[in-house]
């Protein structure tokens, strides 16, 4: 049985998770004004930081509490909203089988930023790997609840107009895109994904296009699945 | 107020629904399918590709220089990307842009 250092394995995920602190805190501060500018108070935003922990939801959340929307159109926009957790979990499958007692939260808690840390499957040497993904984790959802906290406070005290901050969502995606496009070979599934909600949207329009997108983008990434293995 | 609490813990089962359910599924299994694992590998970049459309999918081509504020955000945000490779300060100078563009013009 080999010994980790509990104390390395801390300092090395907090270190792992430094490059998520700076966004989290950020998107956070951002989420939280808009919570603040809605009239939703501090207590608010952090019950949905904690509890949701899901960014891009909580954006799309803030408009869902404020024009009250129904349950079951909250439960669907979430779904969809989120739906790619479904992905990255299937990819965590091998890493996380045997976490034990860490397992659940480490699942709670995969966020895209959290699976884009974790989903290489390097963990630093000497440290327990599972014990270092849950610390990487737990410092993650820190970060954006710490972030979130803070924006709702500030809220009511920027010299400045907030107008736009939830841009700020946008240029999340808009740059992980850039930067997947940047650093893999194959643009194929990027370019499938941007082609099917492209051609979804225009269909039909935007307030019900992600649904036919999903479909289209696993009927084209299945399609071409079948035809590699085809060719071997 | 209750209703508000009753949304948000809609949301944060919804959420933890779409994560845990793999595990549930495939948990058993001494691994998933092949073809599982191969949407594991591609379905990241693609709905990536899909949220970035989502997020600019209120883009109005018809309303003048208003209509493209998103848009030319975010070239900034992939030119700032494809230069220094961060990714904070991609978003950070991205929304700031946006924010100066949508309350000057």
């Amino acid at each position: 049985m080999e010994t980790f250092s509990r104390r390395k394995t801390v300092k090395k995920a907090f270190a792992a998770s430094v490059p998520v602190m700076a966004g989290y805190i950020v998107l956070g501060i951002g989420f939280g004004i808009l919570m603040n500018e809605k009239g939703y108070g501090i207590l608010w935003t952090l019950a949905m930081s904690l509890f949701i922990y899901a960014g891009s939801l909580q954006y799309a959340g803030v408009s869902l509490i404020t024009s009250s929307v129904s349950l079951v159109s909250a439960a669907i926009t979430s779904l969809m909203v989120n739906a790619r957790h479904l992905f990255y979990s299937i990819s965590m499958l091998e890493k996380y089988k045997d976490a034990g007692k860490f397992k659940p939260y480490m699942i709670f808690a995969l966020t895209d930023e959290t699976y884009s840390l974790l989903s290489d499957g390097n963990v630093p040497e000497g440290c327990d790997p599972h014990f270092y993904r849950f610390m990487v984790s737990l410092f993650n959802q820190c970060w954006w609840i710490i972030g979130s906290g803070a924006g709702s406070l500030l809220g009511k005290a920027l010299p400045f107009s907030t107008e736009g901050i939830e841009f700020s969502m946008t240029a999340l995606f808009v740059a992980s895109f850039a930067e997947q496009w940047l650093s893999s070979e194959n643009h194929f599934p990027s370019l499938a994904g941007l082609f099917s909600s492209v051609i979804c949207l225009i269909l039909f329009g935007p307030d019900r296009f992600l649904i036919p997108s999903m479909i289209l983008i696993i009927l084209i990434l299945t399609i071409a699945h079948r035809m590699e293995e085809k060719r071997k | 107020m209750t209703y508000t609490a009753l949304l948000i813990a809609v949301m944060a089962l919804c959420t933890m629904l779409t994560r845990f359910l793999p595990f549930f599924v495939f948990d058993h299994e001494s691994s998933p399918p092949k073809y599982i694992l191969y949407l594991g590998r591609v379905l990241p970049m693609a709905s990536i590709a899909m949220l970035v459309v989502y997020c600019l999918r209120d883009t109005d081509l018809t309303s003048g220089i208003q209509g493209y504020t998103g848009i030319i955000a975010s070239v900034f945000v992939i030119c700032l990307q494809a230069w220094k490779r961060n990714l904070i300060l991609s978003i950070l100078g991205g929304t700031v842009i946006y924010m100066i563009l949508i309350q000057i013009l």
